[in-house]
């Protein structure tokens, strides 16, 4: 093609046409849904009509004790749920996937599809096996821990307001353990086989050839999956939901945001559900990850040193 | 947008679902109802028995699963669609549809006088002047026992608290049985099979629940404190890991014979008579001394209504008032083993357990749930929380007076009464 300088490009059609579909059907099925949820909270129904109100919906969610009281418990509770999931499942999914790199593994592929398979497990399914597995009547936790003579420990977990919460995260690890697992490996694999070489040759092997050399390589990936993981724990309701019910007993010790806003959205046995609030409710949720994702991209993601091959 | 194809939907299912059953002259009533385990007994004894007196009158019963009914009969409803009798979930859900002209008034219907005003309360305004829906079934709480445990360990039936606990206290020394089959994970169980059914022997049953609405009584006050104090009680005599024991756990402890009594709802009359390998009776929740008047929550479950815009209503009230006949009632709770007609006309019923059940309803003075009726429309609600302290007051989280204390603060918040 000749380079001629035209006066006037012509509008470049294509551009627009190959974007709608993405567009559309991410404005359609999450935008305008926020959009929704957002305009929701503005609004009461007063006597089978939506008024609008401001933020009266948010004044009774942190002024009103029968609201604040549940969204801080929830919240707490949600905090705990990450933190557990931080400080252990990010930790063994590096574990593994450092292991499973180890060229003198052996059955690597077994392990890693066993150790994967939980995640795409339903949460239905996840659920209702713990609570077969914990149960102090049926389940094979008592008899196993009695088989090494560790009985004396075990108690009702689930059923504990002090243990409830810790065992139901530490299910939620077991079960998404695989994904860090997955992406670190990725990663891992992904250095080239000069850098080792070159650290070898520096004399550095074993051990601290992972501090010094592969963990300062994969950090970019464990800061993605640290916000992943915030971003899904504080989404999170299915497991909750399905071990302990919407009520996230006992005494609301399980309770995390999810669970709070779907009792205060949908209602549950004489409680009728209140849209309104249950909006309110999903915009804290909204604007809750909204903070985190933007501390992770503004204050941590630009300090992180990235390494080009 | 959705809502009109969901519309569009639900209206086309109800005619391609009628459209082949339509004679000629005859006029069809569709029932809409969430109860689909009943659906062969409506089809092969209730509507036959129905269809036989009335030529003329077809009736289908076209049920929805129980967690999409409300919702599907509210889109039926505004779309003109639903059937014309409606069956009807106890209180405020009906109440809501009556109050937006969904469902007929039935005050004078023929056939409303068999029933008694506590039968009625669950399907009438708050004044008690129009009622919408015709009283069906109720659920009796009381306790279930293993026949053959007590023979074997040699006790009586109590029928005092002090001969309730002796009983437990002997069934725990034996050691082979777990006394209580209960547990708290569930919540549900602690307030409906505990708290809701021992609890109207201490606040005399409609008195209490009444003057409670009235705001003449408080949940502070000793009725309502008591029923906790006992249930506190309760902690020792129930299984290893009553605190993540679910529902059907205690079912399953109960009907495998491991367990010698179950608080328990009629409801579970049917499943039990076909798990249970043993002999089982049942006795009401024991009173304070001997010859006390004792108290039944006799709980109204489910109704029947018509839709206010049914081209039918002539046929649908001549099928309301054949609900409300005692003929009805005997197919119902005989079909049905504990689920007890409201009907004020004794109901001979075959099933043993259940006509123990059913016996109390002479000796003793039923109520409802407390938490039913009006009192749990606010935020916090009532029965949730009810729910939750009466686990916490069985896993020792709080004091009876706490949970009591917790409830009251809950409920003063919304609840004016008086206003």
């Amino acid at each position: 093609m000749a380079a001629e300088t035209r006066p006037k490009r012509p509008f470049r059609w294509h551009i627009a046409v190959f974007l709608a579909p993405a567009v559309l059907v991410y404005t359609a099925i999450m935008i305008l849904p926020l959009a929704g949820t957002l305009q929701l909270s503005l609004f009461r129904n007063i006597e089978q009509h939506q008024v609008f109100v401001g933020l009266a919906n948010f004044r009774t969610l942190f002024g009103d004790p029968n609201w604040s009281v549940g969204f801080w418990n929830a919240l707490r509770n949600n905090t705990w749920f990450f933190v557990i999931h931080m400080v252990v499942q990010n930790p063994i999914g590096v574990m593994l996937a450092a292991l499973l790199s180890s060229p003198k593994l052996r059955f690597a592929a077994f392990y890693r599809t066993a150790i994967f398979v939980p995640t795409i497990l339903s949460f239905v399914i996840v659920g209702f096996a713990w609570k077969l597995i914990l149960s102090p009547l049926w389940g094979v936790a008592p008899h196993l821990m009695d088989l090494v003579g560790l009985k004396s420990l075990f108690t009702p977990w689930l059923g504990k307001e002090q243990y409830a919460l810790t065992a139901l995260s530490l299910i939620s690890v077991w079960q998404f353990v695989g994904i860090p697992m997955m992406l670190i490996y990725a990663a891992l694999l992904s250095i080239p086989e000069e850098v080792i070489e070159a650290a070898e040759c520096d004399g550095i092997t074993g051990m601290s050839q992972f501090w010094k050399i592969k963990l300062p390589l994969i950090l970019p990936s464990i800061g993605i999956i640290s916000i992943l993981t915030f971003v899904g724990n504080f989404n999170a309701f299915d497991l909750i939901y399905t071990a302990q019910g919407a009520l996230a007993g006992p005494n609301y010790s399980t309770d995390i945001l999810g669970t709070f806003l779907y009792r205060a959205f949908f209602g549950f046995q004489l409680q009728t559900g209140d849209p309104n609030m249950g909006a309110a409710i999903a915009t804290m949720m909204f604007l809750i990850i909204l903070g985190g994702v933007c501390v992770y991209l503004f204050l941590v993601q630009t300090r992180l040193r990235r390494y080009q091959f | 947008m959705t809502t009109k194809l969901l519309t569009a939907l639900l209206l086309g299912t109800s005619i391609l679902g009628t459209a082949g059953l339509a004679h000629a002259d005859d006029v069809t009533l569709n029932i809409e109802s969430w109860r689909g385990d009943d659906l062969a007994i409506w089809k092969d004894k209730l509507i036959p028995a129905f269809e036989a007196k009335n030529p003329g009158i077809k009736v289908v019963f076209a049920p929805s699963a129980p967690t999409e009914y409300d919702a599907a009969l509210g889109a039926k409803l505004a779309a003109g669609s639903a059937g014309d009798l409606i069956t009807c979930r106890p209180f405020d859900k009906s109440l809501e549809l009556f109050k937006k002209g969904n469902l007929a008034d039935l005050s004078a219907l023929p056939g409303m006088e068999n029933f008694s005003p506590v039968a009625k309360a669950a399907w009438q305004t708050d004044d008690g002047k129009s009622s919408f829906c015709v009283p069906m079934a109720s659920v009796i709480h009381g306790f279930i026992y293993n026949k053959d445990a007590f023979d074997k360990l040699g006790l009586k039936v109590p029928t005092t608290r002090d001969e309730f606990f002796a009983a437990l206290d002997k069934i725990k020394a034996d050691g082979t049985y777990i006394p209580l089959a209960m547990g708290t994970k569930d919540l549900w169980e602690a307030a409906t099979m505990g708290y809701q059914n021992i609890g109207p022997n201490y606040w005399k049953g409609e008195e209490g629940r009444a003057a409670l609405i009235k705001g003449d009584q408080k949940l502070t006050d000793k009725d309502w404190v008591a029923p906790y104090e006992e249930l506190a009680k309760w902690k020792p005599y129930l299984g290893d890991g009553f605190e993540a024991q679910t529902y059907p756990d205690s079912q399953n402890l109960f009907t495998l014979g491991r367990a010698a009594i179950y608080p328990a709802g009629s409801w579970e009359i049917g499943l039990f008579n076909t798990q249970a390998q043993f002999k089982m009776g049942a006795f009401p929740p024991p009173v304070e001394k001997a010859g006390d008047t004792c108290y039944i929550s006799d709980h109204t479950d489910i109704g029947m209504g018509l839709n206010a815009a049914s081209k039918n209503a002539g046929a649908a009230k001549t099928f309301l008032s054949w609900v409300a006949s005692p003929d009805f009632a005997t197919i119902y709770a005989n079909a049905l083993p504990g689920f007890f007609s409201l009907n004020s006309t004794p109901v001979k019923m075959a099933d043993p357990l259940a006509q123990e059940f059913v016996s109390w309803r002479d000796k003793c003075k039923s109520t409802i749930r407390s938490t039913y009726q009006i009192l749990s429309r606010g935020t916090p609600n009532l029965e949730n929380e009810t729910w939750v302290e009466s686990a916490n007051v069985i896993n020792g989280t709080d004091t009876p007076e706490a949970a009591a204390k917790k409830l009251q603060t809950g409920l003063d918040s919304w609840y004016k009464p008086g206003k």
